[in-house]
């Protein structure tokens, strides 16, 4: 894919101090036109706060923050509670930043497969349910850039993959830049272009396989993780720079052999998924 | 007509109704009431400055109120101290110390009973004008940033990841809720304003399918509310503004039962149509 050059969102440096403690420092993360960047790291290592810097939510008490003019952003916050007073159908909740016609309400949503929810009251759906309309919510936005922290919260291995396959899809569709919050330390979605590993700093960035080879990677996530595993559907395993094959379920192996590993069969069809854009 | 009391206190109550409902029905959603009842109790400190200084009272209360609603914006943001027991300290050393306030001021002839509870009988033409006039620019306002207030109301963050500003229009709605405390103030009195806001909301919360559903129906029952008061005080010689906080609770419980759901929809009322052929 094409990638325009110039970032859609930069920061330089950045950290947050709280009560005298630097939450996060020195945090330099850049999402340009087309590109899905992944942050992971530990609880408490600053993913959030990262996030919200680059929302422009928290200022950074140090470094900087550079955003694109006019930038559409759509987000996907970790959480929203809905208090009971607030009468609130999906429909409604559609239009909260912005003004959108019943087609565009539809499209999105039918996108995230949650058409049918339409005249629903968002305090009646369930997790799965409202995690999906707070995605279309988003992206009926049109955003140029779309964040997305932690989707996949309480979401099953298969609707994990098939919630990635989608944040793919729109990445290609809507030709935005994506930066994606993961809880998960050893799994990241295949479509990745950079992964960003933070413990209170960026402890390693780069490709993923870069990532998963790289010794502080390894330092930090101790001996047992024994590297960086991408969510494919159509590959069960993925050959790394090294010439060790990388297996779904985090273990690598010498030689690829159909027995090795636990290979996850996904009945669920992806009609065009040819792996385009990567 | 405007010269029977009467109806220049029906005219006023109305139109105060009329932008209490959704003014409430946020003060409601964002969990403010308490916030409601320190604004309106340190209204009472706006009238002790009025009667010091010789301005005009709805000026000096929209003053005093704004800038003690500025301070605890400034206070809710270092959030450790934005407590329940805050607000329920200043709320109450607020009213304490306006009492204490105008009981300093013996040369004056102060009707205190009507600062606290509200008094019909004063409204006058030019608190018709300062209500109509006043209330119309806060309605007006008000629909100006819904969208931005209502988004960040449901979530800041996404309202301000979005580009929303919601620091600015929770300052506007700060003043604006000022703003209504101070023209609202001779009817209904310090007490009892957040009453009139919250109440009617509430009422309206069980009968709305959306948040501007639930505008306009807390408009709308704190209308009628102001009518069936006003009347219950002309009959049984009742003060008003607890007059009008009690037909409000009324309807309150009316919409508690299980006919309300009635309202809720057009496809509802279909439903139970078609079912009953």
């Amino acid at each position: 894919m094409l990638q325009d050059a110039s970032p859609l969102v930069q920061l330089k440096k950045a950290g947050v101090k709280r009560d005298g403690e630097w939450l996060v420092r020195g945090v330099d993360l850049c999402v340009r036109k087309g590109e899905i960047v992944t942050l992971i790291g530990p609880n408490g290592s600053g993913k959030s706060t990262t996030t919200k810097m680059a929302l422009g939510v928290l200022k950074p008490d140090e470094g900087h923050l550079e955003k694109r003019d006019n930038l559409v952003v759509g987000y996907v916050p970790q959480q929203l509670r809905i208090d009971w007073t607030l009468p609130l159908s999906v429909e409604r909740f559609m239009s909260l930043t912005s003004k959108l016609s019943q087609t565009e309400k539809i499209e999105a949503l039918q996108s995230t497969s949650t058409a049918h929810l339409l005249n629903s009251e968002i305090r009646h759906l369930s997790g799965g349910e409202f995690q999906r309309v707070l995605l279309a919510r988003a992206i009926a936005r049109k955003p140029d850039l779309l964040v997305l922290d932690e989707p996949v919260q309480g979401v099953d291995f298969s609707g994990e993959i098939a919630l990635y396959d989608l944040i793919k899809s729109i990445r290609d569709d809507l030709a935005c830049g994506i930066l994606l919050v993961s809880h998960d330390l050893h799994m990241v979605m295949a479509a990745t272009d950079q992964v960003i590993c933070l413990n209170g700093h960026v402890c390693c960035h780069g490709t993923p396989s870069a990532v998963a080879s790289s010794e502080t990677y390894k330092a930090m996530f101790g001996e047992r993780a024994s590297g960086l595993a991408l969510y494919e559907h159509k590959h069960d395993h993925t050959h790394l720079e090294d010439g060790r094959v990388l297996h779904t379920d985090g273990s690598i192996t010498d030689h690829c052999h159909s027995d090795d590993g636990h290979h996850h069969d996904h009945t669920h069809k992806h009609g065009n998924d040819t792996e385009k854009g990567n | 007509m405007l010269d029977d009391f009467f109806v220049r206190a029906l005219v006023a109550g109305i139109g105060i109704a009329l932008v209490a409902g959704p003014l409430g029905c946020f003060i409601v959603w964002r969990r403010l009431s308490y916030f409601g009842d320190t604004l309106s109790h340190a209204a009472l400190l706006g009238v002790v400055l009025a009667l010091v200084l010789e301005i005009n009272i709805t000026l000096a209360v929209f003053a005093v109120s704004a800038i003690i609603s500025i301070v605890m914006i400034a206070l809710q943001k270092r959030s450790q101290i934005s407590s329940d027991a805050l607000l329920g300290l200043l709320s109450h050393s607020a009213l304490a110390l306006g009492l204490l306030a105008l009981s300093f001021l013996t040369w004056m002839q102060v009707d205190l009973m009507g600062l606290l509870i509200g008094d019909v009988l004063s409204v006058s033409k030019p608190d018709i004008a300062i209500i109509y006039l006043g209330g119309a620019a806060v309605l007006a306002i008000l629909i100006a940033i819904w969208r931005p207030l209502f988004a960040a109301t449901v979530n800041y963050e996404l309202a301000k990841a979005e580009g929303q500003n919601p620091d600015r229009v929770n300052i506007i709605f700060m003043l604006l809720m000022a703003m209504v405390i101070a023209i609202a103030l001779k009817i209904i009195g310090v007490l009892l304003i957040t009453a009139m806001l919250i109440i009617p909301a509430a009422a309206a919360r069980r009968l709305s399918a959306g948040p501007e559903q639930m505008a306009v129906f807390a408009s709308i029952i704190g209308m009628l509310s102001v009518v069936m008061g006003l009347y219950g005080s002309l009959e049984y010689d009742l003060p008003s503004g607890p007059a009008i906080v009690v037909a409000s609770l009324g309807f309150f419980l009316i919409s508690l039962l299980p006919i309300a759901i009635l309202f809720k929809s057009k496809k509802n009322i279909s439903k139970m149509l078609g079912g009953a052929k």
